[in-house]
C-alpha cells in the first residue's frame, strides 16, 4: 500500500490521470474502428518529431529563465539552416546534417543576443520571451520575402523572388532519420529507429552536459542565484549559455520535425511551435524552475499521445470531421491544465 | 489628571515563538505625560513587545501571549492594529509608511478624512462623499504645529527631506483626538542631529499634553535627554526599571549588554600579537543596503579568531559581504600581502577566503538541492575540486562519488541530522542548515574564514555545537576566522580580539576580557578617551 502511495506521489496525479486517459483511448480505439498499430506508429513518430524541441526547454528552466516561450527564435535559426541547405543543393544525410551545421551559427548568435536581453529583464523572462518569439517570427516574415534565395524549389513560381510558405523536402532529406533502420511490421506499424536514436543522442548530450562543471553551475543558478554568485559563478554567463543551448536545441529540433513532416514551413509556421513544447514539459512534471530529461520524455509521450488519439477516436465515435477543432481544444486545454498543475515555487 | 493611575500597564507579559521564549514576565507601566525609554540589544524582545501592544497579527498567529495589557485600568487584547488605533495607541515605525504621491495633509488624514455630503451621495450613498479639504488642511496644520516644525501641509511626501517625512508620520499619529499612547520605534535613526533635537523637543511638548510616550532608540544620549524613566530589556526580561535621574549612561550600557563575564570569557588560548598579518583591510567601504560600511581598516593576524560586533544597521555585516564581493565595495583588501580584487565573488574564493553568510536561506543554501551538492558546490566551482577531467581536460565531469563521500564526512564530523546526503537542504532544521553552511565553507579549506551571524535563529543546543565546530576548526587547522555577530557574549567566548563597528566605522578594538561597559559604550558611539588614543595609535 505504501509503495503504491510513494509511486503515486512520485509520478504525480496529473500524469497518472493523463496516462489513464491515454490508455483508455487506446482501449477504446478498436471499438470505433481506429487501428491501434497505426495509432501507435503515429504516437511514436510524433514523439520523435517533437522530442528535441521539448528537450530544448530544459536548460532555460534549469537556470531560472523560465519556460522558453521564445522557442520560435531557435526555430528560425533551424529554418535558415534548412533553406540554405536546400539552396546549396545538399541532399540525403548530407543535406540534413548540412542544415544542422548551417543552422548552428545562427542559433548561437541569436541565442546569445536573446540571452543578453533576458539578463536585463530578470523576473519577467517568460513574458519577454513570448514577445521575442512573436516579433522574430514577424520580422522573418519580411525577410523570407527579401532574402536573395534562388533555388527554384523554394521561390515563388510567378515573381521569381521570395520563398514559398511551404517547401517540400521530397527531393532533399525527407524521412532521412525516420527511415534509417526503420522497423516495419505489417502494413500499418513502423518504428522510426533513426529518429528515436537521434533523440536519444540529443538527450544524452543534454544529460552529460548537466554532469559537467558548467551544467552543475547552471542548476545552482536556477535553484538560488545568490548562492551561485557567492560561490563565484557568473549568473549572467550561465543564463546566457542556457539560452544559447535552448535556442540550438530549438534549431535542431525543428529540422528533426521537418524531415519527418516532409515540409519546411516558413512565415507563420514557427508562430505556435513553442506552446506544445511548453505544455509537454509541464505535463511531464517539470515546474517553472525545475526540469529534467525524464520530464521531457514522459511529457512528450503523454501530450503527443493524447493529441494523436483524441481527434481520431472522437471523430470516429461521432462520425464527423471535427479533427482540427478537437485537436485545438485538446492541446490548448492541456496547456491550461498543465500550467495550473505545475508547481510554482517562489524564487 | 490622576497621576496615580497608570495610563498603560503591562503585567507579566510572556511570549513564545515555537517553543523559543522571547519575553519572560515583562512588567512595567506608563503614566500620563511621561516619556519612557525602552532600551535593549537586538533580539532583546523590544519589537515583540511592541507587536503585542499594537495587536500585530504575527502575535495571534503564533499562539498569542500570556499576561495582561491594561489601558486606563481595563484589560485589552487587541486582535489587529485597527483595534489598537481605535483604543488610542499610535505607532511610528522605523520604515516610513507614507504614500509618496500624496501631500502631507492627505497622508496625515489617510482613512480619517473629513467628509461632507453632496448631490451624488443622496443617490449613491456615503461612499460618494467628497473630501473637505479646507477642514483637513486645518487639522493637519494643527498637528504639525503641535510638533513645532515648519512643514507646509500641501507638500508632496515624495519631495520632502527624510526628516520631514518622519515628522509627517508623527503628525499622522497625533492628529487623532483619542490618542493616548504613542510608540516611537527608533524615530531618530534616519534624522540628522539637529532634526533629532527638534523631534525630542516636540516629544516633550506632546508629553506635556498628557500623552504617554514609549521611546525606543539605540542612542542612549537621547534617552537621557528626554525620558523620565528607562526600562532596560535583556533576553526578554526587564533587567532594570529606573528613573533617568538615578542612573548614568555607562550603567545603562552595561545592563543592556549583559552581565560582566570577564572571568570566564576568552576561552581561547593566549593571543599572540606577534604573529604575521594574514589579512589587511584598508579604507574599505561597502554599499550594502541597511549595513553601509563607510571607512573600515583593520588587520587580522594568522591563526586568530577576530570578532566584529556592533548594533544592527551599523555596518558590521557589510564588511564580510563587501570583502567577498557580494556588494559593491571599494578600498583595499590584502591577503598574504597580495591584493584581492573587490566586486568579483570568484576572486576572494580563489585567493583562499570563504564566507558563511548571515542570510542562510537566501545566500547560504540551495534549498531545493541535496545536501551533498550544498556542501561541495562552492569548492567545486571555485577550485575545480570533485571534478574528473575527460577528453584531456576538455570536459570537466562532476565526480558524484567524491561529492557524496565529502558530504558523508561532514555529516559525521559536524553531526548533521539528516536522513541521508540526498535530502534537500530545506528539510533540515535551522541548526543543521547552519552546519551545512559551515561544511560548505570548510570544504573550500580556506586560509581565512568569514562567519557571519553563525548562531542567528538557531536554538541554544545547536548554538554551542556551531561555536564548538568553529573553535576546533580554528585550533586544528590553524584557520584564521573572522566572526561577525550581534551577540557580544558569543564573541567574547570565542574571539581573541573584538572590533566594534558603529556608523560604518570601527569604533574600537578590545580584548574579550574588556568590561561589558566598555563594549556597551563603543556600541552606542561613545568612545572613552583612552580608546580614542589607542585608535589613533593604530
Amino acid at each position: 500500500m505504501t509503495s503504491i502511495r510513494t509511486l503515486i506521489d512520485k509520478a504525480g496525479w496529473p500524469r497518472i490521470i493523463i496516462a489513464l486517459l491515454l490508455l483508455s483511448l487506446f482501449l477504446a480505439a478498436p471499438a470505433v474502428g481506429v487501428r491501434v498499430d497505426q495509432s501507435l506508429t503515429d504516437t511514436i513518430v510524433r514523439f520523435g518529431m517533437n522530442g528535441v524541441l521539448v528537450l530544448g526547454m530544459i536548460p532555460m528552466v534549469q537556470t531560472g529563465c523560465g519556460l522558453n516561450f521564445g522557442l520560435p527564435l531557435g526555430i528560425i535559426a533551424g529554418l535558415l539552416g534548412a533553406t540554405l541547405s536546400i539552396e546549396f543543393g545538399l541532399t540525403g544525410a548530407g543535406g540534413f546534417f548540412g542544415a544542422i551545421g548551417l543552422a548552428l551559427p545562427f542559433a548561437v548568435l541569436l541565442g546569445w543576443g536573446y540571452g543578453l536581453l533576458l539578463n536585463r529583464v530578470k523576473g519577467d523572462e517568460m513574458m519577454i520571451a513570448t514577445y521575442v518569439g512573436f516579433s522574430s517570427v514577424s520580422f522573418m516574415c519580411m525577410m523570407w520575402m527579401l532574402l536573395p534565395y534562388h533555388s527554384p524549389t523554394m521561390v515563388w513560381g510567378y515573381g521569381g523572388t521570395g520563398l514559398r510558405t511551404t517547401i517540400s523536402l521530397e527531393r532533399f532529406w525527407v524521412h532521412i532519420l525516420d527511415d534509417f533502420l526503420a522497423i516495419r511490421i505489417g502494413q500499418n506499424f513502423m518504428f522510426p529507429t533513426g529518429m528515436i536514436l537521434f533523440f536519444a543522442l540529443m538527450a544524452f548530450v543534454m544529460w552529460a552536459f548537466f554532469h559537467t562543471k558548467t551544467g552543475t553551475a547552471m542548476t545552482a543558478v536556477g535553484s538560488n542565484p545568490e548562492y551561485a554568485r557567492a560561490s563565484g559563478v557568473s549568473v549572467d554567463r550561465m543564463r546566457t549559455i542556457s539560452v544559447i543551448m535552448s535556442t540550438v536545441y530549438g534549431a535542431i529540433g525543428i529540422l528533426v520535425y521537418q524531415q519527418s513532416f516532409g515540409f519546411v514551413q516558413l512565415y507563420n509556421g514557427p508562430f505556435f511551435m513553442a506552446l506544445p513544447a511548453v505544455a509537454a514539459i509541464l505535463i511531464g512534471g517539470a515546474s517553472v524552475n525545475k526540469a529534467n530529461i525524464t520530464n521531457a520524455i514522459i511529457g512528450t509521450v503523454l501530450f503527443q499521445g493524447i493529441l494523436t488519439m483524441t481527434p481520431s477516436v472522437i471523430n470516429s465515435a461521432i462520425q464527423s470531421d471535427l479533427s482540427e477543432v478537437v485537436r485545438i481544444i485538446v492541446s490548448d486545454g492541456m496547456i491550461v491544465y498543465a500550467l495550473t498543475r505545475s508547481t510554482r515555487k517562489s524564487r | 489628571m490622576s497621576e496615580q493611575e497608570p495610563l498603560l500597564e503591562l503585567k507579566g507579559i510572556t511570549k513564545e515563538y515555537y517553543g523559543n521564549r522571547v519575553l519572560t514576565d515583562v512588567c512595567f507601566n506608563l503614566r500620563r505625560g511621561e516619556i519612557l525609554g525602552l532600551v535593549g540589544e537586538n533580539g532583546a524582545g523590544k519589537s515583540t513587545l511592541m507587536n503585542i501592544l499594537f495587536g500585530m497579527s504575527v502575535i495571534s498567529e503564533t499562539g498569542g501571549y500570556n499576561g495582561e495589557v491594561c489601558l486606563e485600568g481595563t484589560t485589552v487584547n487587541f486582535q489587529s492594529p485597527f483595534d489598537a488605533l481605535a483604543a488610542g495607541i499610535g505607532m511610528v515605525h522605523q520604515e516610513f509608511s507614507l504614500i509618496p504621491g500624496f501631500t502631507a495633509t492627505e497622508n496625515i488624514l489617510l482613512n480619517g478624512e473629513v467628509l461632507h455630503d453632496n448631490i451624488v451621495t443622496k443617490v449613491f450613498g456615503p461612499r460618494m462623499k467628497t473630501l473637505d479639504f479646507p477642514a483637513m488642511r486645518a487639522i493637519a496644520k494643527n498637528s504639525i504645529d503641535l510638533l513645532g516644525v515648519n512643514i507646509s501641509p500641501d507638500t508632496l511626501v515624495a519631495e520632502m527631506p527624510v526628516g520631514h517625512k518622519q515628522f509627517t508620520e508623527l503628525a499622522r499619529e497625533i492628529h487623532r483626538p483619542e490618542m493616548k499612547v504613542l510608540v516611537l520605534d527608533e524615530p531618530t535613526a534616519v534624522l540628522t542631529e539637529s532634526e533629532a533635537q527638534v523631534l525630542l523637543t516636540s516629544l516633550r511638548r506632546l508629553a506635556d499634553t498628557g500623552i504617554g510616550i514609549i521611546f525606543i532608540t539605540h542612542r542612549l544620549q537621547e534617552i537621557f535627554d528626554v525620558c523620565n524613566r528607562i526600562v532596560i530589556l535583556r533576553d526578554g526580561k526587564v533587567v532594570r526599571e529606573v528613573a533617568t535621574t538615578d542612573t548614568t549612561m555607562p550603567q545603562v550600557a552595561e545592563l543592556m549588554v549583559g552581565r560582566d563575564l570577564s572571568g570566564h570569557a576568552a576561552a581561547s588560548t593566549e593571543y599572540d600579537a606577534a604573529t604575521e598579518t594574514i589579512l589587511a583591510v584598508e579604507h574599505l567601504w561597502v554599499d550594502m543596503p541597511g549595513e553601509t560600511v563607510r571607512d573600515v581598516s583593520f588587520d587580522v593576524h594568522k591563526g586568530e579568531v577576530f570578532g566584529i560586533g556592533g548594533l544592527a544597521g551599523q555596518g558590521k555585516l557589510g564588511i564580510p559581504n563587501g570583502i567577498m564581493g557580494l556588494y559593491a565595495a571599494g578600498g583595499k583588501v590584502r591577503l598574504h600581502d597580495k591584493d584581492v580584487p573587490l566586486n568579483e565573488p570568484a576572486a576572494p574564493l580563489a585567493a583562499g577566503m570563504a564566507f558563511v553568510s548571515e542570510d542562510r536561506r537566501g545566500v547560504g543554501l540551495l534549498l531545493e538541492e541535496a545536501l551533498d551538492w550544498n556542501i561541495a558546490f562552492t569548492a567545486m566551482q571555485a577550485q575545480n575540486k570533485f571534478m574528473r577531467p575527460l577528453l584531456g581536460g576538455l570536459i570537466k565531469w562532476r565526480d558524484d562519488r567524491a561529492i557524496r563521500d565529502l558530504a558523508q564526512k561532514y555529516v559525521k564530523a559536524l553531526d548533521i541530522k539528516c536522513t541521508d546526503t540526498n535530502q534537500p537542504a530545506q528539510e533540515l532544521s535551522g541548526g543543521n542548515q547552519q552546519k551545512v553552511c559551515l561544511a560548505k565553507a570548510f570544504a573550500v579549506e580556506p586560509d581565512v574564514l568569514f562567519v557571519s551571524e553563525p548562531t542567528r535563529g538557531i536554538d541554544v543546543g545547536a548554538k554551542s555545537l556551531v561555536l564548538d565546530a568553529l573553535r576546533s576548526y580554528n585550533r586544528d587547522k590553524g584557520t584564521t576566522i573572522v566572526m561577525i555577530s550581534s551577540e557580544l557574549e558569543e564573541l567574547r567566548s570565542i574571539c581573541d580580539r573584538i572590533a566594534i563597528v558603529d556608523e560604518g566605522r570601527i569604533a574600537g578594538i578590545l580584548p574579550p576580557t574588556a568590561s561589558a561597559k566598555d563594549f556597551g559604550l563603543l556600541m552606542i558611539g561613545r568612545r572613552t578617551h583612552e580608546q580614542e588614543a589607542v585608535n589613533n595609535h593604530d
